[in-house]
């Protein structure tokens, strides 16, 4: 392939994604300026092996980049991050306590769905944010992190169920 | 169906990711169960707040156009057959200033203008390397977690060996991407500065080398030797460079013989 050939394969393949890698990687580093070199770096990369690249789905193909990219960036950068525990302690909330009509979350709420977003670990965070914010298949998604389906099965579901958790005890902790 | 069984399958019925006849079964469960009906209602309602646009970071709008310069900046090294255009120049105007550093110093390699513009590729990933933090996919001090961590993925297997006893600790290794191949880049460390080593195959089974090189601060030293290229980077002040080069060279010649 000419350079010129795979330079504008690759911007007619990757370009288009840009939205979906930055979305990704600003929910896993949680930073503005470090999602933005994330998307970089994982271009760059997703270049340089762009020859390798002969799949249909380019959008998964990239967002697989800009998470290693990121879990690479993390390991060495937060490291104490990757490793905190989720509190149950904190966060754990009785299922009989939770008042139901305060799930039906108003727009006021949003800031409060955000923080508990960022507050959940990072391999939930990001199966949420490729589910419930990109629309990713459990496919597309089991490619992205490199885990069979069942896994992303059940993964989601303890995700969503933490996230439940600590938006319920959010909302008890509101006046 | 159960209790149990319904909470474990209910993220994908909500996600459609069912078959029929599963579906069916759930949504039977939810139809005599409060409880389930009611984790049921909790999920739609999570989701549907994820859903609201205020959540998704759409790229800055700058982003675009910086991915594009530094993808095409990329491509330049990798074709440096002379395809980019004017416009591209102008954009580019300090990279521009740099290539006529790296060929400002090309008389000292005294090699073929493939040389030049391998320098400019070392002194790129170099500083790439640094920039966004991505030094080593894997971190590990321990050569022979290093090594074979290559296996695969390069076609050869890069002499790997830890320096931490004479004061250079390897820190870890990387994929990179030289000369249009894969390489190899061992990185090691010398109190705060970082060294790179490009390794890959020569095709010159000769012992080579060449004098010390600066660049924009960086130094570098190459040669080639066991049938491998070596390039040596880093802002290591230049002496303690040579001594880690020689270092590598006589820790490396046991494994040519």
């Amino acid at each position: 392939m000419g350079g010129k050939e795979k330079l504008e394969r690759f911007e007619q393949a990757v370009l288009p994604h840009l939205n979906a890698a930055y979305n990704l990687a600003r929910w896993l580093t949680r930073n503005e300026h470090d999602a933005q070199d994330m998307v970089q770096e994982a271009s760059l990369r997703a270049f340089k092996f762009f020859d390798g690249f002969h799949g249909l789905d380019a959008r998964a193909w990239l967002l697989t980049t800009v998470r290693n990219t990121c879990y690479t960036w993390l390991a060495q950068n937060r490291r104490s991050q990757l490793t905190t525990p989720f509190d149950e302690e904190i966060h754990g909330v009785e299922e009989d306590a939770l008042n139901p009509s305060a799930l039906a979350l108003k727009s006021g709420d949003m800031e409060m769905l955000k923080k508990s977003l960022e507050e959940l670990p990072d391999e939930f965070r990001e199966v949420i944010v490729l589910r419930d914010l990109e629309e990713l298949s459990y496919k597309q998604i089991a490619e992205v992190i490199n885990a069979p389906l069942g896994t992303v099965m059940s993964r989601l579901a303890r995700a969503r169920g933490r996230l439940k958790q600590i938006l319920c005890s959010h909302l008890k902790e509101k006046p | 169906m159960d209790c149990s069984n319904a909470e474990t399958l209910l993220d994908a019925y909500v996600d459609g990711e069912l078959d029929a006849l599963r579906n069916l079964d759930i949504e039977e469960h939810l139809h005599g169960c409060a409880r389930c009906a009611q984790s049921y209602s909790d999920r739609q309602a999570i989701r549907g707040g994820l859903k609201t646009a205020s959540l998704y970071f759409k790229a800055p709008a700058d982003l675009e156009k910086r991915i594009q310069r530094s993808v095409r900046q990329a491509a330049k090294a990798e074709a440096p057959a002379g395809w980019f255009s004017g416009s591209w120049l102008k954009i580019a105007a300090p990279l521009a200033t740099a290539a006529l550093v790296v060929l400002m110093l090309a008389p000292y390699f005294a090699g073929p203008s493939s040389d030049q513009i391998l320098t400019q590729e070392v002194v790129a990933s170099h500083i790439r390397s640094l920039m966004v933090n991505h030094l080593a996919d894997v971190p590990s001090t321990d050569e022979h977690t290093v090594k074979p961590w290559f296996n695969g993925k390069l076609d050869f297997s890069p002499p790997v060996s830890d320096l931490a006893k004479q004061g250079f600790p390897l820190v870890g290794g990387r994929l990179d991407y030289l000369n249009n191949r894969p390489v190899a880049a061992l990185v090691y460390q010398r109190d705060k500065h970082v060294i790179n080593v490009f390794i890959w195959p020569s095709d010159n089974s000769a012992q080579t080398g060449g004098p010390i090189k600066t660049h924009q601060g960086y130094h570098m030293i190459r040669w080639t030797g066991s049938g491998m290229n070596f390039w040596v980077v880093s802002d290591l002040e230049q002496s303690q460079l040579a001594k880690f080069a020689d270092l590598l060279k006589s820790s490396l010649a046991p494994m040519a013989s």
